[in-house]
């Protein structure tokens, strides 16, 4: 896959995976792994892009005595996921495209 | 591999990064870890689990830029002394030239591999535009009533076709090359002043 598309689609499943509550590197790393494998540098790197950005917030959170970091979605982060959506929307159309071509192809 | 060890080889390899790096750096792979064993598994499986160390400071390395690297490497220590400053004013000709030499070999370097890329595109350029021209000419020729002329210049143009079309490629490839190679560069030229101030004592 291609590199950038790849970074893409990471940066919207993390921010997915914190959507509907905050959450912590270790749990958004066990969320995604049904769908999606990710290292923890990976998730490091992009936890830290899409935090310059804008996307989300960290706050610190007292827990069994030490310290957890938990990620939470900003309006940004939101409209991102909306906007991939859209755009995704697209794709798929051209998608469908390409494979009843291919379709006709086969049957011919 | 301990949790322990673990953090201290890491912070050995980030050395030379700004203090607060290291520190966010160290912080997040120890919550990784502590969740981990939290969650039922091994303090050493949940370390291996986080991966090789070269990829984290490799990442780690990308993501920083190499203003902020430099900066925090020619940062002194402690407050220089009165004779370090006069020798530092007074080799300044000499360390200054030989900077200003150093980076303009290197940036030269890296403009020749560009330069290379773009010759490779104009090729392209020059065989996609003569493609279409040589058969025009080739068209021309024949109703001109000149066919072995006209043959020769249709089966330029059909050559041309296919050239540009390889040429397309290799130029994909060599953009994407040059690519990869100015990112592996780039962090090799961070690695060199990174992670070497404890080895170095």
């Amino acid at each position: 896959m291609d590199i950038q598309l790849k970074r893409g689609l990471l940066d919207v499943c993390v921010l997915t995976a914190i959507k509907n509550e905050d959450s912590y590197g270790y749990k958004i790393i066990k969320d995604m792994k049904p769908y999606i494998e990710m290292s923890e540098s990976t998730l490091y790197t992009i936890l830290k892009r899409l935090e310059i950005a804008n996307m989300l917030t960290v706050r610190s959170v007292e827990h069994g005595g030490r310290l957890r970091k938990y990620y939470h979605i900003t309006d940004a982060g939101l409209a991102r996921i909306e906007d991939f959506k859209n755009e995704w929307r697209e794709v798929m159309s051209i998608y469908q495209f390409v494979t009843r071509e291919d379709e006709h192809n086969d049957q011919a | 591999m301990t949790k322990l060890e673990f953090v201290l080889e890491l912070n050995d390899r980030l050395s030379g990064l700004p203090s607060d790096e290291i520190e966010e750096c160290i912080g997040f792979y120890v919550e990784m870890i502590e969740d981990g064993v939290e969650d039922g598994i091994s303090e050493e499986e949940a370390v291996a689990r986080i991966g090789k160390i070269d990829e984290i400071v490799d990442q780690i390395i990308a993501g920083i830029p190499f203003t902020k690297i430099a900066k925090e490497k020619i940062k002194p220590k402690r407050r220089l002394r009165a004779w370090e400053i006069v020798l530092l004013a007074v080799g300044s000709p000499l360390w200054i030239t030989l900077g200003a030499v150093a980076f303009a070999v290197l940036l030269v370097l890296y403009a020749v591999l560009w330069t290379l890329v773009a010759v490779a595109w104009s090729v392209f350029a020059v065989f996609t535009a003569c493609a279409p021209a040589g058969i025009f000419f080739g068209v021309l020729c024949f109703t001109q009533g000149r066919p072995f002329v006209a043959l020769f210049a249709i089966g330029a143009g059909i050559v041309l076709v296919g050239l540009a079309i390889f040429a397309f490629f290799g130029c994909v490839a060599a953009t994407k090359g040059c690519a990869v190679l100015t990112k592996k560069i780039a962090i090799g030229i961070k690695k060199c002043f990174v992670g070497k101030e404890t080895k170095n004592g």
